[in-house]
Order: structure tokens, then sequence, then C-alpha cells
């Protein structure tokens, strides 16, 4: 076990209050000059079913979940089904337990509430327990709760019992918990907290285990922020006033973030019927002058297929927010996966162009987010933002001054009234607002109510006026007009300052690794660690999906031997792409994939790693799989 | 100072303005009862002073979808079914536009009805004309959710087995403020329609009898017509649910059995608009959200200095 990181999981069911005690937890941590990062597993279902939240804490910056975890706190389900001979779902009053014993190190710690939970009713647990070094505290959590308070208030027992094995400072917690709750509340709490935090020390100070959170000091003010707080503040940064939604599993973040946030600076939110509405809102909007966004998960994006590409023909900017998880179909909704990729890239008729962005952790996902802001409004484009359950609700610390930037509202290719007064107009005085310029893809839009300004807008094809048509000629024109704006913002991403694809590990290394999206911080520390093992090997996580960032790619492939692309799907849709663009390295490029609902721990990319690049064959005993490189 | 210069127009308007100087003629087959509608939404334009560019026409897909290729405004073609979400959200961001939807029966009532519906539960500030002609004349005659049962065509060759629609029944279901159903061969009383319907504060619905001479010669032209409003044979009031609800049923039942009911069947003027609503619960701006963007004095929040507290 290590000694130097806490890697604790809270465990119990939905509806136990598990979310938001492990958000105040790792908020506390940070405060007190800890880096945070929190992965999140839950079910489909409002009450009980196998929940856990793990917080990893360290004095060095963190940017994945870990291998396994160390402190295990298990609460029990109040929700659990009865158990029941042979149901599909086991025995959920003991799953706190039973589900998490397997991930948990070597020497860690299992706190749990025998107010709930029998070791008696999980099969071998001492002899599990003798075996693996754990170290068992049970104590009764719950009548802890119940005479100080309500037994929600277990959830504030258990942190106290973690404090006082773990030694942290109780303090830390209790100021928070002071910041956070009504006088009334918070009274019970503190002395549910102490009499816990005592009940360890009066009862185990011989049986001390080795562990305790590290200190540490942050050099700036943090803040704590999952990734779709940072798609809703990116967008709003970027001066959007307008979204159109429909609740999905895990999209619903956003929109909700949104929502709860734009009344305040004077914006409107519309929950509609679906998602073939929500985009189309957004897109009315963007046409009225608004700056508009909308979005979904996988089903829901799938009804905004055909609206995409009504942007897209009638040159309406708008930005879109894919939020993945498990496919196909409902898949499992609350699942991660990276199998979405195709889908945004791809769907609506004809020949699509879009940009999609597709952001590793909340930093990018702010910065990201403006930039295909920025982009749709000045090309006219719809642009997308793709993440997943994982990055979307993990919460990490990030400096504050990541967001301390201006706001920019600019409604980017627009003509005002009085540019309109010498701008092109058809015989018929409507104005030119799809003209063929030589010297620039776009054509500045007016917007209805301005005088001088009228056109039709269709997604027919369509000549200058917006008129609509079908003559070759035209047709032509306006195709390569509109499909040549991918080439320009390609060269205009290229121009950018700072990395949207992030480079990692020495620039020398024999062997490489890609992802996209959020599997970039887990694969960064595979890297590390496989440098530190004597490996040679270095990284590419990559934003840009499209346009893709064809020579880019092409130099960080050429100069290593082969790439292991890490991706969460099964169809490995990320390498296919990155063939597809690059026209070829089909023999350069293998997989290693998954698609069991968890995101990758940083072990598994090692371990694909050094079986698929350095000692060829499969990966025993692993939830990922392994497909090699064209020819293999 | 606005930058939608057109809305604050308060010129008079000759409805030639709303006929495009290049192709003015529609495609429209000879007969086609969607002329009435043009020829309806031109005068109506007129008589309210709209100028051109204040107005935003969007349409679905079919034949009623060309609207807007021969009204002269700002307009917007859309996607099949598609028009109301679209005009909805252009009037939330910019309320002095004058919004007009309009598409087919196929378009509004089939596969666009769920937007029918939610629009009028929530009575956005705009107008909603359905060209109704009992069919689908772009795709060449096939059975539509209007048609009459055992109504026979190549896609219903035993004759559609379904009843049909009941638009206006519907409409006031879902919460349409003003009803009204017009005939092309009525310009006079659908002009006037159409000028109520605009004038409404919230979401007016006008089910438009639009004869289809080539697709559906069975049907008739819609003549002779009854206004129910003016006629002795039909009393009712208008402004109650109740007797709305029974006058719609009788006309959509009767329909089929030749006798054509026209006039405004539901007006209910207290109902506030979908606008007025949201302003009211704190979550619209007063103005218009599209002016914003041209106001330079404008201090737009930061999320660094609004929201980020919360997360220390």
């Amino acid at each position: 076990m290590t000694t130097d990181e806490l890697i604790w999981r809270i465990a119990g069911g939905s509806g136990d209050g598990i979310a938001s005690t492990s958000q105040n937890f790792a908020k506390a941590l940070m405060r007190s000059g800890l880096h945070v990062f929190t992965h999140r597993h839950y079910p489909s279902r409002i009450r009980g079913g196998h929940t856990y939240t793990e917080v990893r804490v360290s004095a060095e910056p963190v940017r994945s979940r870990g291998d396994g975890y160390n402190f295990l706190l298990a609460l029990g389900d109040s929700f659990a089904r009865n158990p029941q001979e042979n149901a599909y779902y086991g025995n959920e009053e003991t799953k706190p337990l039973t589900e998490n014993l397997d991930d948990l190190d070597d020497g860690g710690v299992i706190v749990y509430d025998s107010g709930l939970l029998d070791t008696d009713d999980i099969p071998n647990f001492d002899e599990r327990a003798a075996e693996h070094g754990w170290h068992v505290y049970d104590i009764d959590l719950r009548t802890i709760a119940r005479e100080h308070g309500r037994e929600v208030m277990r959830n504030t027992a258990g942190v106290a019992v973690t404090c006082a094995i773990a030694d942290i400072e109780p303090e830390v917690i209790k100021s928070l918990m002071d910041d956070t709750m009504p006088e009334k509340v918070f009274e019970p709490n503190m002395s549910v907290f102490d009499d816990a935090y005592e009940a360890v020390h009066d009862s185990f100070d011989a049986d001390a285990p080795d562990i305790s959170v590290p200190s540490g000091d942050h050099d700036e003010e943090q803040v704590l922020i999952s990734g779709s707080d940072a798609i809703a503040y990116g967008a709003l940064d970027e001066g959007c006033r307008f979204i159109a939604g429909y609740p999905m599993t895990p999209w619903t973040e956003v929109f909700t973030i949104m929502s709860q946030n734009l009344p305040e600076v004077g914006g409107i939110s519309e929950q509609v019927e679906d998602e073939i509405a929500a985009a189309a809102l957004a897109i009315g909007a963007s046409h009225a002058g608004v700056k508009a966004m909308s979005g979904s998960s996988g089903g829901g994006f799938a009804l905004m297929s055909e609206p995409l590409g009504l942007a897209e023909m009638t040159e309406t900017p708008v930005v879109l927010i894919e939020a993945m998880r498990a496919g196909p179909s409902t898949g499992m909704p609350t699942k991660t996966e990276q199998g979405d990729l195709e889908h945004v890239l791809y769907t609506s008729q004809g020949d699509s162009h879009r940009v999609v962005f597709a952001p590793a952790d909340a930093e990018e996902a702010y910065r990201q987010t403006r930039r295909a802001f920025q982009i749709a409004y000045e090309y006219q484009i719809p642009s997308i933002v793709l993440y997943d359950q994982k990055n979307g609700g993990e919460l990490r610390n990030v400096p504050a001054s990541v967001f301390d930037e201006e706001p920019n509202p600019d409604l980017g290719s627009v003509i005002t009234e009085a540019e309109l007064e010498d701008a092109p107009h058809d015989p018929s005085g409507k104005y030119n607002r799809f003209q063929h310029d030589p010297g620039s893809d776009v054509s500045p839009r007016s917007l209805p109510g301005q005088t001088g300004g009228r056109y039709l807008a269709t997604g027919n094809e369509h000549m200058e006026a917006g008129h609509i048509s079908e003559s070759p000629a035209n047709r032509v024109n306006q195709v390569n007009r509109r499909m040549s704006k991918m080439e320009t913002i390609r060269k205009e991403l290229d121009g950018d300052d700072g990395e949207r694809n992030v480079h990692y590990g020495p620039a020398e290394a024999d062997h490489g690794i890609m992802t996209f999206g959020s599997q970039q911080g887990t694969a960064a520390e595979a890297v590390d660690r496989l440098n530190e093992e004597g490996h040679s090997a270095k990284l590419l996580g990559v934003s840009e999906l499209a346009p893709y960032p064809v020579d880019e790619v092409t130099e960080f492939v050429e100069s290593v031997d082969e790439v292991l692309v890490v991706e969460m799907n099964a169809s490995a849709q990320f390498r296919g792409l990155t063939q597809k663009e690059l026209g070829r390295y089909g023999e350069k490029l293998s997989s290693l994939l998954k698609y069991n609902g968890n995101p990758f721990e940083p072990g598994e990319i090692v371990d694909g790693f050094v079986t698929s690049i350095v000692e060829d064959g499969t990966i025993p005993g692993h939830e990922t799989k392994f497909v090699p490189a064209t020819g293999d | 100072m606005s930058a939608f210069n057109a809305i604050s127009d308060d010129h008079e308007h000759d409805r030639n303005e709303y006929t495009p100087g290049v192709e003015p003629q529609p495609t429209w087959c000879p007969g086609c009862g969607d002329f009435g509608v043009l020829k309806a939404l031109k005068g109506a334009a007129a008589e309210l002073g709209l100028s051109p560019e204040e107005m935003l026409v969007c349409t679905g897909i079919g034949c009623s979808g060309k609207l807007n290729s021969y009204f002269d405004s700002y307009g917007f073609h859309t996607i099949h079914g598609r028009s109301l979400p679209v005009a909805r959200a252009a009037k939330l961001a910019n309320p002095g536009l004058t919004v007009v939807a309009a598409g087919g029966d196929g378009d509004g009532y089939g596969i666009g009805g769920n937007h029918f519906a939610h629009s009028a539960r929530e009575n956005h500030d705009m107008t909603y004309i359905v060209f109704n002609n009992e069919i689908f004349g772009l795709t060449k005659g096939q059975t539509s959710p209007t048609s009459p049962k055992g109504h026979k065509s190549k896609t219903q060759p035993h004759g559609s087995a379904k009843d049909p629609i009941r638009p206006l029944s519907q409409s006031l279901t879902a919460g349409a403020s003003y009803i009204a159903r017009t005939a092309a061969v009525n310009p006079n009383q659908a002009k006037e329609i159409i000028v109520e319907a605009i004038e409404h504060d919230g979401f007016s619905h006008i089910d438009f009898l639009t004869q289809c001479p080539t697709w559906n010669k069975d049907a008739k032209q819609y003549v002779p017509y009854i206004d129910i409003n003016d006629s002795e044979d039909y009393e009712f009031d208008n402004t109650d649910r109740t007797e709305a609800s029974e006058m719609m049923y009788e006309t959509e039942t009767v329909l089929h059995e030749g006798t054509v009911l026209t006039g405004r069947y539901y007006v209910d003027e207290e109902r506030p608009s979908y606008g007025q609503e949201k302003r009211a619960i704190g979550e619209m701006p007063e103005e218009p959200l599209a002016e914003r963007y041209f106001d330079d004095d404008y201090e737009w929040e930061r999320v660094y200095d609004t929201f980020l507290d919360r997360h220390k």
C-alpha cells in the first residue's frame, strides 16, 4: 500500500448521500492544500443499488483515478431490495462490502457501518481480510447518527472515522460543514462527528494502519470543478445566453447548471418536448442573433441529427454538447464509454461539415467550449463538444485563475444595418447572405429585424440570396464554399497558442500512446509509470477530432515505432478515424479497448502497453481488450 | 438605439411589398389553395403595417413550405415538421419580431405533432398557419393525418383504416389561445383571421383549408362554406371552452359529410403569453436578448466574478 496518497471510496446505495458527502470531503481536502480527483460509479435508479465515489487525494497533482484504492467506507444501502435467492441482482444489502473488496489494496482499510452490515454475511470475509492485511473497523455509525440527529448523518460519522484513522485534522472537515450547513443541521452533525471520531480512538488505538493523508500546499487559490461545470462556464463566458434541452444522463448536468445560472445573467433556458425541438430552438435563437446551445447524450443526440444538418446547410452557428454513455440504444445510462465518436462526426444526411472538440478534463472543457463557440459563430457552422460520463462528472481541483478570463459576446460573422446599406443585394432587394466571395468562405449573416437584410434561410440547396436552386453550377459553388470552411478552420486552429492536442512524455520516446478526450489524464499517468519502469513511451491526447490535425498526428506517428490507441469502445472508432484521416499507418496502430462501463485505470494501460508493444500477446485477467495492428 | 430598425419602422406598407421582385410566380399547381394563404397573408401584413423585415416566416417542408419563397420577408424554410421550435426560439430571442410559422397538415399534425401540442400548451406569442388539404401533395398524393377514413391512395390501397386527426379539438386541448379555421376559397375571412391571429398575444392556430386540385380531386373545393360566427344556424360563445369544444367537434365531423364550417372557434384574451409568463418568473429579460449583443455599454457577466465562489 502506498502511503503518499489516500484513495478513499465511500460506498452505499443511491439516495444515501454518497455524492454530496464525497464532494464535501474532496472540497475540504482541497481547501487544506491537497490535490483531489473523484471518480463516480452509480446505477440508473433513484434509490438503492451499488454506488460509490472514489476520492483520490495527494500532495502532488492528480489527473486520473488510481489503480484500486486503499480506504473503504462502507455505509450500507438503505434502499436495498430484499435478498432473494438466485435474484439477478444478488444480495444488495451486502454490496457496499462485497462489490468493493476486489479492488481494495493489500493493507487497506475497511470501515463499515455495523448498524447495517454484518461481515458474517460476506463469504470468507475474515480469511480475505487476513490474507490481504486489511484493517477492519466495525463501527455502528447508524446508532451514533440516530443518537444525535437523523440516520442520514451516518455519512458524517463515516467521514469522522476516516479522519481519525487517516490523520485528517477534524477542523478541515468541520469548517466546510459549517459553511455549507444551516445551524440546526450543523450542530447535530458536529455531535455525530465528535462521537464517531472518539469511537475510533477509544477502540482501536493499538491497531493503527500505516495510512495517513499527506499534507500539501497550493501556490494559488483552487476551485473544485467538474467537466460539466467547465463546459457550462465556458459557454457563459462566451456570451451564450440561450439553451434548449431535454433531460438525459449524463448531459443533464450541463443543462441543469446552465438552467440554474442563466436567469442570473439575463439568459433564457428552455426545457422542451424532445431533442429535435431542443436543437431546433437553439438554431432558431441563433438565427435571430443570440448565442445559443443545446446538447444531449447519445440517444437524444440521434434525434438532433436532422436539425444538425439544417444548421450546416443554412450556415446557422450553433454549439451542441454530446455527453457519451455506454450504448447502443439505452445502453448503460450511468456508465461511461466513448462509443459516440463516429455518431457525432457523421450523423445527418449528406456531406457533413462540423467542428468536434473532445476535451480531456475540466480545464480543457472550459477553454475548448469557448473555442467551439468562437469557431461556430465566426464560420457559421455547428460545433460539437464531445465528452462522456467520466470527465463530465469527475471533480478535481483547478486553479481559480483558469477562469480569470474576459467574456466574449462577439456574434462572429454578422453584418450591421449600416454595413447592409452597401452590401450586395439581388435584384429583388434580398441580401446576398450566401454569396461566393473568393477571398472568404463565410458571408456575414444578417439578422431578422435588420433593415435591408432580408433573405431566405433554407435547408434546400440555395442561391446567394437564399432562393431555392438545383442549378449544378450553383450547387458546386455552394458545396465548395461550405466545405472549404473545414480547411480554413484547420489553419486557424493550427495558429492557436497553446495545446489542444496534448503531448506528454519524452519527445524522443520509441513508443506512442494515443487517446482522445477523457482518457488523456489516465494515459499520462501510465506514461510516467512506463518510463519509470524503463520503457520508452510518450502520449498524444487528441482533442481536435474535426477538422482532424493530420499533420500533427502524422508527425507523432512517424516519430515512434508503434502506437497503442487507447479508447473506451469496442470498435476502435478513434483508431479508425486516425487511419482514415492519415490514409496510412494501419500497420503501426494497435488498440487497447475497454467497454465494460468503467474508465481505464492507469495500470490497465501500463499492462496493455507492455503486453501489446513490448511482449505482444493477450492480456489475461484484464477487463480490457487488445486489437493488433493491421497485418499483425 | 436598436440594432433592428425594421421592427420600430412605422411606415405604411403596400401588399405588393411582400411580393418578391424576382420570380414572384409560385410553382403551385393552378387552382391550388396555397395561393389563397399567400394572398391573405400579404393582405393581413399590409393591413397591420408590418415591414417585411420585421417579419420572420418559418415554414416546414411540402408545397406549403414554399410560402416564404413567395412571400418577401425574412424567411426560414426549416425541415419537415420543425417550423414551430425554430419560430418559438426566434420569438424568445427577439420578441420584437412578428413570427409566423406555417406548414401542411402532415407537417403540423403528423411529423410535427409533438411540437404543435407543446407550442400551443406554452402559448408562444406567434401565429401558426396549417395548410390543411387532407393529403400529402408534394410527395404525390399519399393519405395524410387529416385524410378521411377510407381514403384510398397508393400507400393506402384499401382505404385508410384511421379516423382523421381533429386539429381544432387538439389545439384547444393543448392550450392554444386563438383557434380558427378558414378556407382558401374565402379570402376576406382568411385575411381578417390572419390579422386577428397576428394581433393576438399568444399562440394563434389557423387551420387553413387549402384545396389540392391535383392529388385530392375527390375532395370538395370547400364550397359552399359557412361562417359559424355569422350564421344564425350556429350559436355559440367562442370564449367558452365547452361551447368551443362542441362546435369544433361538430365542425370536424361534418367536414367529411360535405359541410364546410369556418370561423373563430376559440379566443382567450386573458391567458398570458409564454413570454409574459417567463418574464414574470424572472427567466426572461425585459429587453430583447438579441439587442444585447449590439449594446456596447452592456457589461457582460464573468463566470469568475459571478459563479466561482461556490466552488472554492
